[in-house]
């Protein structure tokens, strides 16, 4: 199988998950309060119906507003994507060039 | 995924820290040695790094009324092993805590034991066996990746189950499980997908990458025999 086709083909896969996840989430109430929350929940359960967490951190109980924790999270992604770009990006001269060398080595020869 | 600020006991933030501690130190140790030794790995290893950035900042919203999101470090710890994935969740560990709120300081230590040494250390023993058997490098990558992402959440659940265990431990856990783990299936599918499409995409660019990682591999498997057998 070609590669390209493989890739197509996992990237239809994962855009598949990706929304089918999404809508049995959608069709059935699901919330987008982080496991963090979920997991605090459990928690309080779990030890006897509540707890109290002993410390919030450096911020105390400072919680950014949703548009900022989206931007930030984007940052986050934005930093990954870059460096996962700049490697394609790199490779994808790094061999082409290559390539070139060869071709030019090989004209050379043949004059 | 990650516990939060506050939500374990001091102590049990003292104890996985003591197990993470060394893990990050050895990991920095590495991953500066294999900058200076090796500057065409640097780029490698920044690679490594940015999936699990680009990964643990994808979110999902879930039934379970949580989100969770992949980890990203199933290509870190075949390229560089256990401590370098260590070393590199942990930047992103402290980023998303001091910065998102997401996770703690305190609870760092717990996080980069499920998220950068259990998890991928199971990646890891994946990886090994399914090269052994001889399947190719996608597949494994596949299953590493997987592998690595659920066992994240395993762990999580574990951590949690030794500390809040009211209705029992067995229940505890499958609660916790409910929770971290389940939601997690159908990400771990996706993190696999898209790892073995990368691993395909590096075996055709980069082939020696693989080479270079799997000399790695069995040259600490011999020197952990020698030391065995000494």
């Amino acid at each position: 199988m070609k590669n390209r086709t493989i890739y197509v083909i996992g990237f239809a896969v994962i855009a598949l998950l990706v929304v089918g996840a999404l809508a049995y989430g959608a069709a059935n109430g699901s919330e987008f309060g982080g496991s963090d929350d979920a997991g605090g929940d459990i928690i309080a359960d779990e030890n006897g119906g509540s707890y109290t967490p002993w410390t919030h951190g450096i911020w105390g109980g400072y919680e950014l507003p949703s548009e900022t924790e989206s931007f930030l999270f984007a940052l986050q992604a934005a930093i990954g994507a870059v460096i996962i770009g700049f490697f394609i990006g790199y490779t994808y001269a790094r061999n082409k060039f290559r390539v070139g060398d060869k071709e030019e080595i090989a004209a050379e020869k043949s004059e | 995924m990650h516990i939060m600020e506050g939500y374990l006991p001091w102590q049990w933030c003292l104890v996985w820290f003591c197990v993470a501690i060394p893990f990050m130190y050895f990991g920095a140790r590495k991953v500066i040695q294999i900058i200076r030794e090796h500057p065409d790995q640097k780029i490698l290893v920044a690679l490594s790094g940015a999936f699990i950035f680009l990964l643990s900042s994808l979110k999902m919203p879930s039934v379970t009324g949580s989100s969770s999101h992949p980890t990203g470090t199933g290509l870190s710890v075949v390229l560089y092993g256990i401590s370098c994935t260590a070393f590199l969740s942990t930047i992103v560990l402290i980023f998303q805590a001091l910065l998102l709120a997401h996770g703690g300081l305190t609870t760092l230590g717990a996080n980069c034991v499920s998220m950068g040494i259990i998890g991928p250390a199971v990646g890891l023993l994946v990886w090994m066996l399914l090269r052994r058997a001889n399947a190719s490098i996608p597949v494994s990558m596949f299953f590493t990746a997987a592998i690595a992402d659920l066992m994240t959440y395993v762990v999580t659940a574990i951590e949690l189950t030794v500390c809040y265990h009211s209705s029992g431990y067995v229940s505890a856990f499958v609660d916790f499980m409910t929770t971290y783990a389940v939601t997690q299936i159908p990400l771990s599918i996706i993190e696999g997908i898209l790892f073995a499409m990368f691993a395909k995409y590096l075996l055709n660019s980069r082939p020696e990458v693989f080479k270079i990682a799997e000399d790695r591999q069995n040259a600490g498997l011999k020197k952990s025999g020698k030391e065995e057998s000494a």
